[in-house]
């Protein structure tokens, strides 16, 4: 009964985009946006529907299995396709259907003037197929199926205006295809992980693998971990492997709110959660992913605090909060990566979407040119607000409870990692409390821009209250010492231990001062303009700098690696290849025929030549002889 | 006399002789494309009854004598290897032949014979299992492909056509010495009786060196890098129809070639050797990636994409487990479908704007959007997107070498980096961006008509089918493999 409403899950987006493909685009432009939205929709109410089941049945294995067709059989590798429905993957399975959902509708008001609305809902539809086959799949190659079509989604959605071009992002064409080579990158990563674990249990089903690399030694389960962590690092743009994801924000507003913030860049925290016997086992690779994660958190904060544009605040700030979650199933505590997975989902969706709304409507995000919007948009406004006290972790919305756990376990893990966490949460609230004023309080900057402000549509403003609803109310999740959360997902991702209930008191309140802390300057720096929060500002110039040059990684890319390869592949083909190989080739051709033509000679057709060779010929054999006998 | 197999090879050279036998075009075209058809239809019915009980899991076999008094035999037969690589030349084949009727205009009857000529050696080659027709039959494709390129191929169309034909007829003057010394040790021109006396008989000396004769004729076709130089001018220069042909399926009778004679006649000296067949694969998997980045003509970076593919192949064949081998079998049939599909993509495009250079195009998306969707279809199923075709063969191809050798793994996994950035790239450069030649203007340009569509549709039915349901060719193919296997 599960696994049948499981494949319906599947069916309704896939039915949606192929309704669209072939017959929804030729009536009205309303209509595809209403196929697309209704499909998701209706998946959203299935799932709703199978949650008592699933997160009801306690037990070692609460999933449940619905096997498809045998996919590939070759021998011993064996895969068949089957989708797993348990309480990990109906979490992941809520939040992409229900806010996927949300934001559907959103765009069906945010993309009404587009001339290529279809094809953008045709996406929109093949992405929460491919996300959903991300998180039902019972094993790796099917993840990998899913994985694998997200980035196809990202790549068509975040090229989805082809011809634009702009100095922000170059081309947006370009753009797309960065995002999908460098996902590409950690692709390598799983399919080497799936070599690994293949070759050394036989399988790639998740809960035989699991079991089967349970029992191993520590090194291969290190490499698996570290491989899994490649595709990590390029699907959840971590360090190395992040520099897509500011790009990626070239797409419609929508699909950076649903792809580039709620779902898709998560899949690597599901896919880590999924995992997790195995980094469990391998305290090394755990712990260098916790290291990662927090690293890129608070590059990433950095780099979110220097941005003129509001969207690539944003992109930083999602690029920071996964570098939280990584560190979350870096320390083992994976309940609190997809409890954050799950708020995060809610509140940045929030946030990127008040800033569609902004969009829509000044059609324009350099904060520069903003300010003051507060009196024209009140409702954006407020949105972005709790949005804002939510990313900055203000008590009592939901990001301060997800977040708080994380830290609590990176404390009891290693006093540096919190500390390096509790650092990045005080940048969190500058940065976004920086963008906050600088968008929406104090005066019109741009009388141009703001001449034509006006408050959004109902079709834009109802999704913003419900995700702020799920801001405010999320928290409510998992709240600590209830921890709701936790207890439905300790059958798929184990039980953690409890924390010294003090000590998480004292944490909590550190933290809960931190954000308020971090608004104040903010409040200070951008509202008021105090002196004291210059000389702040003067002392962290040469971050600041930093942080404006990307930390230098993304030059490294384009002139080192980017460039080396183009020469590379440009000696390549000019210098080995038509000079080298196909000279050689034509050389070997060319002496042939010179020999043929310089023995031709030996033919001319006089009578004394022949008579000569002849005698020639003679005299070698009887030489031949003469030696020979 | 009248059983399946001859039947299906010689429907063809029949079709032949009847359009040799009327002038008249029209009657040609259509004479071709149902000969072609009746081909494909007849070469299904090789599935009903399979029944592969014959000894080397050969599920039917037709023999007659032919020159009893030195062995020879016209001696047929079809296994869960061979099948496909005759379906898919039976099913790319009415493609090729419908592009042809609707763009073709110069000479099209003397065209369309040479397609059904090529097809039925194709299908020899396939079939084979006595050397001597083997042999008969590889070489015979040369002379259809010779006069396609030369005749109906672009500006520089004699100078490839020559270096084509010259570079694979060197490659097999080294075979027919292997295949003259081969008789002359176990005195059989039958495959499957050389197959089983030459191994034990034969030293490891005389194995190495004909090996080494028969791996070097198929590297020429396959083409293994670093004989692949003759691919790219072959292919820019050759007609639409031609490169089909020559990338779908003459690129897989090296491949095949050496599945069916190299491996099994010299197993001790293809497993000695293995690591340099391999290391050459693997080479020709990345060169040929970087080097299609740089390609200014659409079909040079198809071709160079084939360098790719045909090295994974490769590398799956010498690994020797069910994984590698299995895999690349399911990629001969793969790349066909894929390959094939790009170049008939490029011969629209080309036959509407008469350049390929990337250079002439961009924007295309706006202009001709069903044509773009296909493309990028087509373009993703050669980067190996999962639930399309070409993800399973490589995935397996990948899985059989890491278990081999972990290396091997990683560096061909470059290669999938390396596909999804040419195509990508290529597809930036045909399909995004503004359009800033007036010539690719929506009013200009017209988007695909029916009759393009009825070519491109069933290739793209086959690579979804083939992604989603891989086991329908793998049924068959993987017991086959796992009746090559032993011993190596």
């Amino acid at each position: 009964m599960i696994g049948y409403s499981a494949a319906w899950l599947l069916a309704l987006p896939l039915a949606g985009l192929l309704l669209n493909t072939f017959v929804g685009r030729r009536y009205s432009r309303t209509l595809a946006g209403t196929i697309a939205s209704g499909a998701v929709g209706l998946a959203f109410l299935i799932a709703i529907l199978m949650a008592p089941d699933i997160y009801g049945s306690h037990g070692e294995h609460a999933g449940q299995t619905l096997p498809l067709w045998d996919w590939i059989t070759i021998g011993e590798l064996q895969v068949p396709l089957a989708l797993l429905v348990d309480p990990l993957s109906l979490t992941l399975t809520l939040v992409v259907t229900g806010v996927g959902f949300l934001i559907h509708v959103y765009a069906m008001g945010y993309m009404v003037d587009d001339a290529r609305l279809a094809r953008f809902f045709i996406y929109l539809n093949f992405f929460i197929l491919a996300m959903l086959l991300l998180v039902l799949g019972d094993s790796f190659v099917t993840l990998f199926i899913g994985w694998e079509g997200v980035g196809l989604a990202s790549y068509l959605l975040i090229g989805f205006w082809f011809d634009r071009e702009d100095e922000l992002y170059g081309s947006y064409a370009d753009c797309g295809k960065k995002a999908f080579v460098v996902n590409r990158i950690g692709d390598v990563g799983l399919i080497l992980a799936m070599g690994l674990i293949w070759t050394t249990v036989g399988t790639l089903n998740f809960t035989e693998a699991l079991q089967g690399l349970a029992t191993m030694s520590e090194a291969p389960l290190v490499l698996i971990c570290l491989l899994l962590l490649l595709a990590v690092a390029g699907k959840s743009a971590q360090f190395p492997l992040y520099v897509w994801l500011p790009d990626a924000m070239a797409g419609p507003t929508p699909v950076s709110a649903l792809i580039h913030a709620a779902t898709m860049v998560t899949a690597g925290i599901y896919l880590m959660a999924r995992t997790h016997v195995l980094w469990e086992l391998a305290p090394m690779a755990s712990a260098i992913a916790a290291w990662i994660g927090v690293g890129t958190a608070f590059v990433a904060a950095t780099m979110a605090m220097v941005q003129t544009d509001l969207k690539k605040v944003l992109a930083y700030s999602t690029i920071s909060q996964l570098g939280y979650m990584v560190l979350g199933a870096g320390v083992g505590a994976f309940a609190f990566a997809i409890f954050h997975l799950v708020t995060h989902a809610f509140f940045k969706a929030l946030l990127f979407l008040s800033a569609g709304s902004v969009q829509h409507a000044t059609h324009e995000l350099d904060m520069r040119k903003l300010g003051g919007l507060r009196l024209k948009m009140p409702h954006t406004a407020r949105n972005f607000l709790i949005g804002s006290l939510a990313l900055a972790g203000i008590p009592p919305l939901a990001g301060f409870f997800s977040k708080d756990g994380i830290l609590l376990y990176a404390f009891q893990h290693n006093i540096l990692l919190y500390f390096l966490g509790l650092v990045t949460a005080l940048v969190t609230a500058i940065y976004i409390f920086r963008a906050y004023y600088l968008t929406f309080m104090g005066e019109p900057r741009d009388a141009h821009v703001d001449s034509h402000v006006h408050e959004s549509g109902r079709l834009i403003l109802a999704p913003l209250w419900i995700l702020s609803a799920l801001t405010i109310l999320g928290g409510a999740l998992n709240l600590p010492f209830v921890l709701t959360l936790e207890h439905a997902l300790a059958s798929v991702v184990g039980e953690l231990e409890p924390p010294v209930p003090s000590l998480e008191i004292a944490l909590l309140v550190v933290s809960a001062m931190v954000a308020i802390g971090g608004a104040r300057l903010a409040w200070g720096a951008y509202r008021r303009h105090m002196a004291w929060v210059d000389s702040i500002r003067a002392t962290f110039k040469p971050l600041a700098k930093l942080a404006q040059q990307r930390w230098y990684l993304d030059d490294l890319y384009d002139r080192q690696i980017l460039r080396g390869s183009h020469t590379l592949s440009q000696w390549l083909s000019t210098t080995v290849d038509q000079q080298g190989i196909d000279r050689a080739v034509n050389w070997g051709a060319e002496t042939a025929l010179n020999w043929s033509r310089k023995l031709r000679r030996l033919n001319d057709g006089r009578v004394p030549t022949y008579v000569f060779s002849m005698f020639v010929g003679a005299a070698l054999l009887v030489a031949y002889f003469w030696i020979a006998l | 006399m009248f059983d399946l197999l001859t039947l299906v090879t010689f429907l063809p050279l029949l079709g032949v002789l009847a359009l040799f036998a009327v002038r008249s075009e029209m009657f040609r075209k259509v004479g071709a494309l149902a000969v072609s058809l009746m081909t494909f239809v007849v070469s299904l019915f090789l599935l009903v009854n399979w029944n592969p009980m014959e000894p080397g899991g050969f599920a039917r076999e037709v023999q007659f004598n032919w020159f009893p008094e030195i062995g020879l035999s016209f001696h047929l037969g079809v296994d869960g290897i061979s099948l496909w690589l005759v379906l898919l030349t039976t099913f790319m084949m009415p493609i090729a032949v419908a592009f042809s009727n609707l763009y073709v205009k110069d000479r099209i009857g003397q065209h369309l014979i040479l397609l059904l000529l090529l097809e039925t050696a194709l299908i020899g080659v396939f079939l084979a299992l006595d050397l001597v027709l083997f042999f008969v039959f590889f070489e015979f494709t040369l002379i259809p492909m010779y006069f396609l390129i030369g005749q109906w191929g672009s500006e520089n169309r004699e100078y490839a056509a020559i270096k084509f034909v010259m570079y694979t007829l060197l490659g097999s003057a080294f075979m027919l010495v292997a295949v003259v010394s081969v008789y002359a040790l176990t005195g059989t021109f039958s495959i499957m009786e050389i197959t089983r006396v030459l191994p034990a008989t034969a030293g490891i000396g005389f194995q190495t060196l004909g090996f080494l004769a028969f791996v070097l004729a198929f590297a020429v076709k396959i083409p293994l890098f670093p004989f692949h130089t003759w691919l790219p001018d072959a292919h820019v220069q050759a007609p639409t129809a031609g490169s089909i042909m020559l990338a779908s399926l003459l690129l897989k009778m090296g491949a095949y070639g050496i599945f069916r004679l190299a491996i099994p006649f010299f197993p001790a000296a293809a497993a000695e050797l293995l690591v340099y067949v391999i290391l050459l694969a693997l080479a020709g998997i990345v060169y040929g990636g970087l080097v299609a980045l740089q390609q200014k003509d659409v079909k040079s970076l198809v071709a160079y994409s084939s360098v790719a593919h045909m090295g994974f192949i490769v590398l799956g064949l010498f690994v020797f487990n069910t994984q590698g081998v299995s895999g690349a079998i399911l990629q001969m049939i793969n790349h066909g479908l894929s390959t094939g599909a790009l170049f008939l993509m490029v011969g629209f495009l080309y036959e509407r704007r008469h350049t390929r250079r990337f250079a002439d195009f961009g924007g295309l998306w706006k202009s001709i959007p069903v044509y773009c969707a296909f493309f990028l279809i087509i373009a993703m199923s050669s980067a190996g997107l999962p639930g399309l075709n070409g993800f399973v063969g490589e995935f397996s191809i990948l899985m059989g070498a890491y278990a081999v050798n972990p290396g091997y793994a990683l560096v061909a996994s470059v290669g999938v980096v390396l596909a999804a950035w040419y195509l990508l790239t290529a597809y930036r450069k045909l399909a995004q961006g503004e359009i800033v030649h007036q010539e690719n203007r929506a009013d200009v340009l017209s988007d695909l008509n029916s009759q393009e569509l009825s070519m491109l549709v069933p290739v793209v039915v086959m690579c979804f089918a083939l992604g989603l349901f891989p086991n329908l060719l793998l049924d068959k193919i993987v017991p086959a493999v796992e009746l090559w296997l032993p011993g190596r």
